[in-house]
């Protein structure tokens, strides 16, 4: 990549970034009650993470169908897009763990990292916490 | 099942909805990648990756994007976060190793796994969501 694309490239991760904190605002995804009313499915329940999900999966599957004819990217670099098919126990333990943590606390990874930038405390320890967990990850896969 | 619907927001959660697609179809049509934030940020961890300017980039993004929201767009937000910091802190751990063992969260999984039929992401927001499901069930109803 020549370092004029390589600048393109940096500043559409930026602005997509953005755009992508955006649209988690709006649909509300950044209030962690919001996310733990969906998940309560006894209690009184909201639905709206169906919509942001069925929004969001009906503009990407057109996008990823694109994607996956193409070789490389439209700012001319490689695409990395995952090709495993198979069902590992890693993808199930994993999951479900991150599902536990997502309930308990009603924030994801993206939505955390959104609030953080509101300087929310709360944000800020789960955040702390959340990449203390990514690097026990990555230091238990080293020890294999 | 009794829905709420004083809190049902399905014009803004389907508008939203909307944004997170396009910013995750942009992602992989301009940057080649999955918007996969736990991919994103936890390769930031790994010192050896000399791909570290793209990562943070992003980050940079999301971490602006309420400035944004407010002074740009004028949008405002409401943030309630029940959990405590001793559960904030269980739960962090939880969603940080979780993600990086499964490889993917509800955005590499979720949106951009289900937009490209992908079965292993299938599983993995089947799964995650279920567990969702079942350890607020426990924490709301049986204590």
């Amino acid at each position: 990549m020549s370092q004029n694309s390589s600048v393109f490239s940096n500043v559409s991760e930026y602005l997509i970034g953005v755009l992508f904190g955006l649209g988690l605002m709006v649909s509300g995804m950044t209030n962690p009650a919001k996310i733990t009313a969906f998940l309560d499915l006894a209690g009184p329940w909201d639905p709206s993470l169906i919509f942001v999900m069925g929004g969001a999966v009906l503009v990407g599957l057109i996008a990823f169908y694109l994607a996956k004819k193409r070789t490389e990217s439209f700012l001319g670099g490689a695409m990395h897009i995952p090709t495993r098919r198979d069902i590992d126990r890693p993808l199930i333990i994993g999951s479900a763990l991150f599902g536990v943590g997502w309930g308990l606390a009603g924030f994801c990874p993206g939505p955390a990292l959104v609030s953080l930038g509101t300087g929310e405390l709360k944000a800020v320890v789960f955040v702390i916490a959340m990449l203390a967990g990514m690097v026990l990850f990555d230091v238990l896969g080293q020890k294999k | 099942m009794t829905i709420d619907w004083t809190s049902f927001t399905p014009g803004p959660a389907l508008a939203g909805g909307i944004l997170l697609g396009i910013a995750a179809s942009l992602y992989v049509l301009f940057n080649g990648r999955i918007l996969g934030i736990s991919g994103i940020v936890g390769g930031l961890l790994q010192a050896k990756k000399s791909d570290w300017l793209w990562r943070l980039s992003f980050i940079l993004g999301l971490l602006t994007a309420p400035l944004w929201a407010k002074y740009v767009f004028q949008i405002s937000v409401h943030t309630v976060i029940d959990a405590n910091y001793i559960t904030l802190l269980i739960a962090g751990v939880l969603v940080g190793f979780g993600a990086r063992y499964g490889s993917g969260c509800t955005s590499g999984h979720g949106i951009c796994g289900l937009s490209r039929l992908s079965p292993r992401s299938l599983i993995a927001t089947i799964c995650f969501t279920a567990c969702g499901f079942l350890i607020v069930y426990v924490m709301r109803h049986l204590f």
